[in-house]
């Protein structure tokens, strides 16, 4: 199969318009055809000589004292290879605690690869089964009879702070993991002044990412060599490598993680999970190849959970519509660790970051506190905080507007940061290069065909029919750099690097740092190495998630990959074509800056006539150098890093549409239809672009309507399982549109942005608003997710 | 979620299943199309020592009409009720209510005789066999049994199916040309079992409504039959106000259970929504189909 490629030009572009670009263009993804006819190469595809299977036996208690565990019944069963507990296994791989030193004070317990002395959440490891199988490590598992001393269980945030309230771990003093306030300008002075002043408390509740391929790692230790081998479902293979270094007492030469096919991500596997580490240091123990695959049961207790956030919001606005302050205080619950090593304080840390961060406001006062309890650890998951930030922002301005009787679009437009405002910083302190949100606005405006909907809207509320249009403007944080997590100790790498090389016959292959999740990052590395380097991109091979033959780097995290991996393969790929050229220019006695390579052939520059080909030009260097003039030596490998260094991150910004019917007697709501603009700068591949927010949307438009991880008040998750935690299906979803507009950034010459977390980060807020305006005849306001039917029933008091 | 080892059996004959299933007792377990027992067994709630195999077994396969009846053999699978054009025919609320059973993937293994004997409470089967007053056939060691639908289902997950007994066959008598019926659920996503839903069948004499039979699932035990609220209507010209009494009556006919996604309270009002629009529906010329309430 050889799929067509898009022909829509590039989209304006200079420097990068290069004869035959594929910068701007569709090009389907060069690993479509292994992936659909069933070849891709998953870690559960793995199988080695001699490899365990080990099934984990996982606390059923959200918090008790491990008094004994008894595993002889276990270790007698079939197949078993081995019963290890926490205590067995802390003999060859170190706790770790999951802070920061840039988020100053906040704290965390050591954590242990399985529990030692306690169990701190219903999921917890507290001992390990390695059997021939994974359902005869599952038969023993049930074997093992672990006896419990329960403890009492902290889960409500609200009170997790009380004097009363036992501390989870008392050697921290109180569950308080951190804390931050910030300030900027004179808010109470603003809020004084206010003609008006609103509050709101907003309400997320808690969901997880639901990859579908569950986390997955086979870990091979060679006694032979000293050499960890490991097979991970993983974002970030370079930090997986040097973690595992660390605590299994390895040099980081001797651990090699490869990461091959993955089944979406989307932040559930960039985290270092005790029981994958567990399964390393198993393999170190046991000296064998170990496997683990979580189930999805396993999956819904122990793959990070996000959100959980309450937030009370008030805004201060005057008549005219100016907004004059922002607050809110914020409160999350984490769970019983902070996680390692990114830490669980940053989503409330982006929370403060991004909230009013459209808006030129200059008063505002954020307070957040993150509180441990007994339920799942919480991390980063898609577009962390934003769509916290987005929808008490948002959702705010809302309510201002209705208060002094304007239209949300009128608010917006007097107080969104003009387009012709940069450089700028906002209100808590982010620079922003250059957004558009005036220009998104406008666009969004169009794409809608608001005064359409209106119509529509006003037509059926005669009817009976309740309808409702709600906007949001989002900002979002990408290409991260090493203000992220480097600065606070990680060793993180902000930068990515990528080695190109040609082959004898003109083929260039690519080895790149960041990892491909099933997004498409390996499609857009050989779209810019094709247009730099000046091939055809079937003659680009890229290779990535291999920490023994490539580059350094961070992976793929915070909407980077393109930015930042892209940057270093157009740099890689444009040093590839002067060194090719350098050689191309001795063999044909011409001055290299008068060549080109374009479309496979060395040309001249000017005329674009053929001068040789590349496989001609390969041949002479590698089979017959000795023609060469004396002093060429050709260097056909090339290699470049990059990491954007005038911005601690490159924010983007877009804006969405929510058309909404809810029915009031139900309480249900259908998404009638979904729009999204977006600016992510220079758009390198228009398709992968608009499904990444596409999938950003939907997975903003779960938790805006169903999904929720529901906990007791005993800690246990009473909804893990794909029947009780509501994944929004294609039958469920609105038709989405996606528009856009190109701010590129200055800093690289690509000027691409991240994509990756825009849909996520407004879809909520936009649907929230949408659901409000829909019942304002009755008066009522939604401010907690999910809006289900019960929460609506008992808004509107019919039940 | 690896099921538990067990032992297999594939019989090709009924006598062969039930003289498998007096031979292992409490230990064996009946699979018929796996949707609802594989989940279980993988999730270790059940570890039967061994699984007899119905998918081989002739006798329990077909759609036929006999003596005016329509009887469906137990392993007639989803799929089957929704594209049969007999079934279309001869019991429409069952094609209709099908649509609404899982997705269809689950819709072209699960069958409705494993769906019967599953008996969740918030399945739709159940519900529409009761409206339609159909008769289960039952299989024993000692012969077979006749047993009606709403006799059956005897409780959440409970039927009067012996441990000993098949399910072979399901009879859905024939009705009069002036049946109606009509289907509605509210389910969070489409293919959920349902928080409520409603299958009722009725026929009018002139503009007097009579055998009114709303069955709701979702809102008891077992498929529910509203018999406060239908004698509220059968005898009488359906009107608004009447229909909103037949709805307040709900209270004395369901006895809903909480659960993650709704409260009991909920529930019933819930019912009294989906009942005012099922009767709408059954007499679409009594014009009750009026608007939403609109907010003062
Ligand atoms: C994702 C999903 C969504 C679903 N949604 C719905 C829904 O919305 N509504 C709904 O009603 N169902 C739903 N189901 C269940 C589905 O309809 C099942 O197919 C059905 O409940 C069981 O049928 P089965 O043939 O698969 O039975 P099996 O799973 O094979 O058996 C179910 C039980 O019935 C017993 N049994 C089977 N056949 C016989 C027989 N002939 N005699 C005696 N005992 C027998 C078995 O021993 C077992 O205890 C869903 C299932 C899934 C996986």
């Amino acid at each position: 199969m050889s799929a067509k490629l898009d022909t829509t030009g590039p989209t304006g572009l200079s420097e990068l318009d290069r004869p035959n670009s594929y910068i701007g263009r569709s090009v389907p993804r060069p690993n479509l055809t292994r992936l659909t006819q069933g070849r891709g190469q998953y870690v559960s595809d793995v199988v080695l000589p001699r490899m365990g299977h080990v099934a984990f036996v996982r606390s059923p208690h959200a918090h008790a004292r491990i008094v004994s565990i008894e595993t002889a019944a276990a270790k007698a069963a079939p197949g078993v290879i081995a019963v290890v507990t926490g205590r067995e296994l802390a003999g060859v791989c170190t706790p770790w605690i999951g802070v920061l030193t840039h988020l100053k004070g906040l704290k965390s317990a050591p954590q242990h690869p399985i529990a030692i002395e306690k169990a701190s959440w219903q999921g917890e490891a507290v001992a390990a089964v390695v059997a021939q199988t994974r359902a005869q490590a599952e038969d023993a598992a049930e074997l093992v009879a672990v006896d419990y001393e329960e403890l009492p269980v902290v889960t409500d945030m609200e009170t997790a702070l009380d004097p009363g309230t036992p501390v989870i771990h008392p050697e921290l003093g109180d569950n308080l993991a951190w804390e931050r306030l910030h300030v900027a300008g004179d808010p109470d002075a603003a809020f004084a002044s206010a003609d008006h002043v609103i509050e709101a408390t907003f309400g997320f509740g808690r969901h997880t990412g639901v990859t579908l391929e569950p986390r997955a790692v086979v870990a091979d230790y060679n006694a032979g060599d000293g050499r960890l081998t490991v097979y991970q479902a993983t974002q970030a293979p370079h930090m997986i490598q040097n973690i595992l270094a660390k605590h299994l007492d390895l040099p980081e030469s001797q651990v090699r993680v490869l990461c091959k096919d993955v089944g979406g991500s989307f932040g559930i596997k960039v985290h270092v999970y005790a029981d994958e580490v567990a399964t390393a240091a198993l393999s170190k123990l046991l000296r064998r190849p170990v496997k683990f695959v979580a189930d999805r049961i396993e999956s819904f207790v122990t793959d990070i959970h996000a959100r959980d956030h309450r937030v009370k919001g008030r805004i201060g606005v005057m008549n005219d519509g100016t907004i004059t302050a922002f607050e809110i205080d914020d409160l999350t619950g984490i769970g019983p660790y902070s996680m390692y090593p990114r830490t669980s304080a940053i989503e409330a840390n982006q929370v403060v970051n991004f909230t009013g961060g459209q808006y030129t406001c200059p008063n505002y006062r954020a307070l957040a506190r993150v509180v441990f309890q007994n339920k799942n650890v919480t991390c980063q998951y898609r577009a962390v905080g934003h769509p916290i930030a987005c929808s008490v922002t948002e959702g705010l301005v809302d309510l201002a507007a209705r208060r002094i009787g304007m239209d949300p679009v009128e608010i917006r437009r007097k107080n969104v940061i003009p387009d012709d405002a940069y450089p700028c910083q906002s209100s808590a302190g982010m620079k922003f290069e250059r957004l558009s949100h005036q220009a998104a606005l406008e666009k969004l405006l169009d794409m809608m065909d608001l005064e359409a909907l209106r119509a529509d809207q006003a037509e059926a509320r005669r009817r009976g029919i309740h309808r409702g249009i709600g906007i949001a403007s989002f900002i979002e944080v990408t290409n991260p750099s090493a203000a992220f997590y480097g600065v606070g100790g990680a060793r993180i790498s902000s930068q990515d690097g990528v080695t190109v090389r040609m082959d004898a016959q003109g083929s260039i292959h690519v080895a790149s740092s960041v990892t491909e999740q099933g997004q498409g990052a390996e499609a857009v590395t050989a779209q810019v190495v094709a247009t730099a380097f000046g091939v055809p991109i079937e003659r680009v091979r890229v290779v990535t998630g291999d920490t023994d033959n490539t580059p350094y780097g961070g992976g793929t995290w915070a909407s980077r990959a393109a930015g930042i991996g892209g940057e270093a393969a157009w740099q890689a790929g444009k040093v590839l074509r002067g060194n090719v050229l350098s050689v191309a220019g001795a063999i044909l006695q011409a001055q290299a800056e008068n060549l080109d390579i374009r479309d496979g052939l060395v040309v001249d520059a000017e005329t674009g006539r053929e001068r040789m080909p590349l496989d001609e030009v390969a041949r002479i260097a590698y089979f017959r150098p000795d023609t060469l003039p004396p002093g060429v030596q050709p260097e056909f490998v090339a290699t470049r890093h990059y990491v954007p260094k005038r911005y601690p991150f490159a924010f983007t910004n877009g804006i969405q549409g929510s058309y909404v019917e809810v029915d009031a007697e139900t309480g249900f709501i259908k998404l009638l239809k979904h729009w999204c603009v977006e600016d992510c700068g220079t758009i390198l591949n228009p398709q992968l672009v608009d499904e990444q927010v596409r999938g950003g949307i939907v997975q903003g438009l779960g938790p805006a309507l169903y999904e929720h991880c529901l906990y007791d008040e005993h800690g246990q998750l009473l909804n893990g399982n794909m029947a009780d935690y509501l994944v929004p299906m294609a039958f469920e979803m609105p038709d989405i549109e996606v528009g856009h507009v190109s701010t590129p950034t200055g800093e690289s010459e690509l000027g691409a942005k991240g994509a990756g977390e825009a849909g996520t980060a407004g879809a909520a807020a936009a649907v929230m608003n949408a659901v409000n305006d829909a019942l304002a005849p009755f008066g009522v306001v939604l401010t907690s997710i999910p809006m289900t039917p019960e929460r609506v029933l008992r808004a509107l008091g019919r039940v | 979620m690896k099921a538990p080892a067990f032992d297999y059996l594939a019989p090709t004959s009924l006598a062969g299943a039930l003289a498998a299933l007096a031979e292992h007792g409490e230990a064996a377990k009946l699979i018929a199309g796996g949707q609802s027992l594989v989940p279980a067994l993988n999730l270790r709630l059940l570890a039967p020592g061994i699984l007899i195999d119905l998918n081989g077994i002739g006798e329990l396969k077909g759609v036929s009409v006999q003596n005016g009846h329509l009887r469906l053999g137990a392993m007639t699978r989803h799929v089957e009720l929704e594209r049969s054009p007999v079934i279309r025919q001869h019991a429409p609320l069952l094609a209709e209510a099908i649509r609404h059973v899982a997705h269809p993937a689950v819709r072209t293994r699960g069958t409705i005789g494993g769906n019967l004997c599953h008996a969740d409470p918030a399945s739709e089967l159940p519900a529409c066999m009761v409206a339609l007053g159909a008769w289960f056939t039952l299989a024993g060691p000692d012969g077979e049994r006749r047993v009606p639908a709403n006799a059956f289902f005897k409780g959440v997950y409970e039927t009067d199916l012996g441990p000993d007994e098949i399910l072979t066959a399901i009879e859905v008598p024939q009705a009069g040309t002036n049946r109606r019926h009509a289907f509605l659920e509210l389910a969070r996503r489409s293919g959920d079992y349902a928080l409520v839903g409603i299958s009722c069948t009725a026929e009018m004499d002139g503009d007097i409504m009579a055998r009114l039979r709303p069955v709701f699932f979702a809102a008891g035990p077992h498929p529910m039959v509203a018999d406060h609220a239908a004698s509220v209507l059968n005898g009488r010209k359906p009107t608004a106000a009447l229909v909103q009494a037949a709805a307040a009556a709900l209270a004395d006919d369901l006895s809903p259970e909480g659960d993650l996604q709704i409260s009991a309270h909920t529930r019933i009002h819930l019912a009294r929504v989906i009942f005012r629009r099922a009767v709408a529906r059954l007499v679409p010329e009594a014009g009750l189909d009026g608007p939403q309430e609109v907010a003062a």
